[in-house]
Order: C-alpha cells, then structure tokens, then sequence
C-alpha cells in the first residue's frame, strides 16, 4: 500500500468514464464524421467522446493527493444478485409462460433480495402482486398481454 | 381579457368529470410515492408512463402533473415525520420541520406546509397562466442557434445544482448525451451504437433508462443497509396553527413563494435551489436566527412554498420551448412525444385545451391536495411504517409490467437491468444521476439544433455567438460553470448541500 493518500472512489469514476469515451470513441469510428458545415452521423458522437474522455482523465487526474473522504460504504450484492435479474426474467418469460406466471415468478425472485423477507410472506405478496396486477393491467386498463402463455400445458 | 377567457377553456376541461378523477388519481398517487421513502417521483411517473398511453393527452398529462406536485407535498410529510426527505426538494424541510416533530409541534408543521404549499402553488399557477403566452411569442422566434444556445444553459444548470463534484456531473451530461445518440442517425438513417441489435434502432427506450437509473438504482442503495425507520407519530394531535403561528409564517410564506416563482422557470433544477435559497433567506431575515435547526416555523414555511411555487412554474419552459427544467419535465416531454404532441411554443396554439387544461389542473390539484391531505395525514403516517422489503418487490414488479408495456420489447427489459446497473455504480462513485437523464433527453435535440444551425450557418460557428439571444444565453452558461469552479462559490455550495444532507 502506498502512503500517499488517493480518492479511489474518483480514480475508479475517472477510469469509467475514460472507459466509456473509448467504447463510444470505437464503435463510432465506422460512421461518417462529415465537415463542419454538414456533420455526418459520427461528428457529434466524436466531440461528445471526446470531451468524456477528457473529463474521466481530469477526475482520475486530480483524485491523487487527495484522500477519499467519504469511502464507498457497504454493496448491496444481494440486492444486485436478486433486483436486476428479476426485469430480465420477466422479458424472457412474459411471452412464453404469459403475463400471470411470469409476474408471479418475477416478484418471487425480487422478494428475495432482502435478508429480512421470510419465505412464506414472500409466496403471500406474490400472490397478492400477481392478482392485483392482472386485475388492473389486463383486465381494468385493458393492456394487450396474454395471461397464460403457449409454454404453459393449458 | 383573454387570459380570463383561457382560464375559463381550460378550468372547463379540467373540471370534466374525467379529468378530475385522473388529477385526483395523479395527486393521490404522487402523495403516497411522495410518502414513501426509498422511490421519488421521477421512477413513478417513469413507470406510470406507458400506463397513460390509453389516455387521451389531457387526462395523462394532467394526472402525470398531479403525481409531480403531489410527490412535493408528499416528500415534505416524511421529512417532518421521520427526517427523511422522500423528495430531494424537501431535504432543506427536513431540517427544521423534523425538530418541530421532535417537540411535538408535528401537526403544526404538517399544516404549515400544506397551507404554505397551497398558497405558493396558486400564485405559482397563475403565473405560469400569465407569462406562459407571452413567452411563446418569444419562443418563436427562435432558430436553431437559439435552441442549442438555450438547451446548453439548461444542461450547464443541471451540473451546477447537482450534489458534490462539478466534474463529475459534466461527465455525467456528456454520458447522458452519448447515450442519446443511440439510435437511428435522423438526417442520414445510419444506424450507431446499436451493435446490430435492430430493437435498439428507435433509440434506447426513454422509460427504461429513467427506471434504471432512478428507481432500480436507489432500491439497490436502501438495500445496502436495512434498518428501521423511526415514525413521529404520537405527537400529531393539534393540526391548525393558532394565531400567533399564522402570523409567523405569513411573510415566509410570501417571501418564498417570489423566491420559488423565478428560480423555477430557471433550467436544470429550480425546485431544489428554490427551497435552498429560501431558507438562507429565511435565517438572515430572522430575528431569531439561533431558532433554525432547532424547529424555526419560518424554516418550514418559506422552503415548503418556495418548492412548491417552483415545482409550477418550472412548467413554463417546458410548455413554452419544450425544454424540461428537471428530469421530472423530461419524463412529461416524452408523454407528450409518445402522444403525438411535439412540445414547444406551438403548443399553446394549435393545443389550447390541453395547455389551459394542464394549467387549470394544477390549481385544481393543489386544492385537492390540501383538502384531503390535512384529514388524510393520519393514513399517510400509517403507510409508512410499511416495512421497506414490502415495498421494493412490488415496485419491481410495476417497473418490470410498465417498460414491457411501452413497445412490448423484451430488450427494454435486460437495458433496465443494465441501466440499473450502471446507476447504482455511478451512485456509488457518487456521481448524481439527474445531470445524466436530462443530458440523454436533450442529447437528440441538441445535436439536430447544432447541425441545423452549422447547415443554415454554411458551416461558420460564430453564428452561435453572433445571433444576440444566442450569445446571451451562451454566455450565461459560461458565467454559471465560471461561478461553480470558483474556489469561493464551491466551499458555499459544499456548505449547501452538506446541510441538506445532515
């Protein structure tokens, strides 16, 4: 460990954006950049890749000599573990399983992210999520889903 | 007079029986997200979004307002109550509301920003009625050049209110702009940055990006630590002021209500300033300044107004030019997109009903809110001792029902995941999410303005800079992002938003 003191929050932000430059910077480098009279699609992409890049190298910059004064705290990896798969469940199974069980298995993973949520209240409030929502969405607001999907033997 | 007679159009379709339901949906709704910490009003209304597309425009435009301004009011009930604020325009009520709680003086503060919301909000309406038109007029006489000049300033703005480092809130624009970009090029057709995924050819979903980096993002971060909230609930007994209190507040509340009214028409953000600049005000105007921080009425009232008067009128620019002032007036320009209106100064002439109907419905809705707040702050109270793990699957599941029902496009799904994602690791390198959602919105515009203008300028810059409205708002925009680097303004703006958070 070095002693000289290092924001690492900021090194780690300055390191992002310089990342996200170069990907924006890359994937447009196929389009037409045009003059400055008649900018083609890839004109503005550069400048604004440009100009993040030069902002990520300014904050990793000035991020030495400097100590973290508020370092990042605690990660909610459960949270992460069990939050965002839940969406991407839902968009992969709304079509096949239909609107009803997908909801419900939806709201069942996203239950779990929290230590304090007990199993059985948990199957309660995805029971109760998945009939109001039917209720509201497909039947009251009228929303084209299909309750019950193809994959379901029904 | 025909302001008179366009108050009247619009109160007429606002007072339909319709209408007056979803306002009355919208403020009820907005009140309970408002209540709820933990999930603000900008993932609401994002969520609720594709839900108002059955809607005609009036209804959904109206009841989206309704959850703006009742999220407000809303915000303010839990930062009294519980020291939370569930608004980020609410963080300066906190202060002194929640140590008027703490002496039991909780009704009292309760009732003090709501009459002060009240009066705020109907002057603020009004206002925006009377300046909104002729503004217009301005608005079309803009070209290009103007439009970029102004949409530069908004975003300059959107940096110079955001939390913490200047730098990193720039990033975050130019972040916001590039993933704007994303989508089909408009002049030419060329498909960028959708890595041959066709289902992003119309442009990262609007929705799915709010939801990400708003609502998913913060449920990720109340996730971080569990713990219990403490309810001021036993002392909310007496809930009018008496006389001497009334006397109190009246000139914060007066005060607070010009303080809010200009800086909300301002880009980037005006409520939150609003509520700080009224109460720096407050305390230097107080006779008793030792009083703040320690449950000074006049710290409840002045802020709570001066929110709420600009949580109104930052509805000028975007009625006017179409230019959102904050993330929420952005989510309101992409209903209005998705409704076929292309907002900016036309509106107000080819679409008077839904002008006078939306500024009608907000005078409406803030009488609704007083009505049935004051009775109703004991079922607010109620709500929130509803424990937070409740709560995040059900929001999970309204995210997950409402991006689907935008396009029915699986891959607005797995882009709220990832824009989740990303949020909550911006979050946690401490960057502020709104400069980004604005940036991502104006992204588009900004480009078609500067390349309109660079085609009708024959490719010479200096037009930018030598039309006079132009030059003007650009050189605002300089004498802002100059002002947030000075060293002096920095350490104040520190001091600001360290008090807001304490």
């Amino acid at each position: 460990m070095s002693t000289k003191p290092k924001d690492g929050t900021d090194i780690a932000a300055g390191l992002l954006f310089m990342a996200i430059a170069g990907f924006f910077a890359w994937q447009g480098l196929g389009l037409d950049m045009g003059t400055s009279t008649r900018m083609g699609p890839g004109y503005f992409p550069m400048v604004l890749s440009g100009l993040l890049f030069i902002l990520g190298a300014v904050i990793l910059f000035k991020a030495f000599g400097r100590p973290d004064d508020e370092p990042m705290g605690r990660i909610a990896w459960r949270g992460i573990l069990f939050i965002l798969p839940a969406p991407i469940f839902f968009g992969l199974t709304v079509r096949g399983l239909g609107f009803v069980p997908a909801l419900f298995v939806t709201t069942l993973i996203a239950s779990q992210a929290s230590l304090r949520m007990r199993p059985l209240a948990a199957l309660v409030l995805s029971v109760v999520v998945t009939i109001m929502s039917t209720l509201i969405f497909s039947y009251g607001l009228g929303l084209p889903f299909r309750r019950f999907g193809p994959w379901l033997p029904l | 007079m025909e302001l008179l007679s366009n108050l009247a159009l619009g109160f007429g379709v606002a007072s339909s029986l319709t209408n007056l339901g979803f306002c009355l949906i919208g403020v009820l709704l907005g009140t309970l997200i408002g209540v709820l910490p933990g999930i603000g009003a900008t993932a609401t209304i994002a969520m609720l979004l594709p839900i108002t597309f059955q809607l005609e425009p009036v209804s959904s435009l109206i009841m989206l307002a309704g959850i703006y301004y009742g999220a407000q009011y809303g915000g303010s009930t839990t930062a009294i109550l519980i020291n939370m604020p569930g608004e980020s325009s609410s963080a300066v009520t906190a202060i002194d509301g929640y140590q008027m709680a703490r002496q039991g003086r909780a009704g009292t503060a309760l009732a003090t920003a709501a009459l002060g919301s009240f009066f705020a909000g109907s002057v603020a309406t009004f206002l925006v009625a009377l300046f909104a038109p002729p503004l217009t007029a301005v608005a079309l006489k803009f070209g290009a050049a103007e439009y970029f000049s102004l949409m530069v300033m908004g975003l300059v703005m959107s940096v110079a209110l955001a939390h913490g480092s200047v730098l990193k809130a720039l990033a975050m624009v130019v972040l916001g702009l590039l993933l704007g970009m994303v989508g089909t090029d408009v002049y030419t057709g060329a498909p960028r940055f959708t890595m041959g995924i066709t289902q992003f050819a119309d442009g990262l979903n609007f929705v799915a990006v709010a939801v990400g980096v708003f609502g998913i993002a913060e449920i990720l971060r109340n996730l971080e630590n569990e713990h219990d909230r403490q309810v001021m609930t036993k002392n909310i007994s007496r809930l009018f002021p008496n006389r001497d209190e009334f006397r109190q507040m009246v000139a914060p509340i007066l005060r607070g209500t010009g303080i809010g009214s200009v800086l909300g028409i301002l880009p980037g953000g005006g409520a939150i300033l609003a509520s700080f600049a009224s109460y720096t005000v407050e305390k230097k105007l107080s006779k008793h300044p030792e009083e703040f921080g320690k449950g000074a009425l006049a710290g409840v009232a002045g802020p709570e107004s001066a929110n709420n008067a600009g949580a109104q009128t930052s509805f000028i620019p975007l009625l006017t030019l179409g230019i959102p002032a904050n993330p929420v007036m952005a989510l309101m320009i992409g209903a209005m997109i998705i409704q076929g209106i292309v907002p900016g100064p036309n509106v107000v002439s080819e679409q008077p009903e839904l002008f006078w109907g939306i500024i009608a419905s907000m005078w409406i809705g803030n009488l609704m809110l007083v009505v049935l707040n004051l009775p109703l702050i004991g079922l607010w109270v109620k709500l929130l001792t509803v424990p937070y793990y409740v709560l995040f699957p059900i929001i999970m599941a309204m995210c997950s029902i409402g991006v689907y029902s935008v396009n029915s496009n699986t891959y607005d799904l797995f882009a709220v995941a990832g824009f989740g994602l990303l949020g909550y690791v911006l979050s946690k390198l401490r960057c502020e999410p709104a400069p980004l959602l604005l940036g991502f919105v104006l992204g588009p515009l900004l480009e078609e303005n500067l390349r309109r203008a660079m085609i009708l300028s024959r490719g010479d810059p200096t037009t930018f800079v030598t039309r006079p409205i132009s030059a003007t708002l650009l050189v605002l925009s300089l004498a802002i992002l100059v002002l947030v680097f000075l060293p002096q303004i920095r350490k104040r703006r520190d001091e600001v938003f360290t008090e807001s958070d304490a």
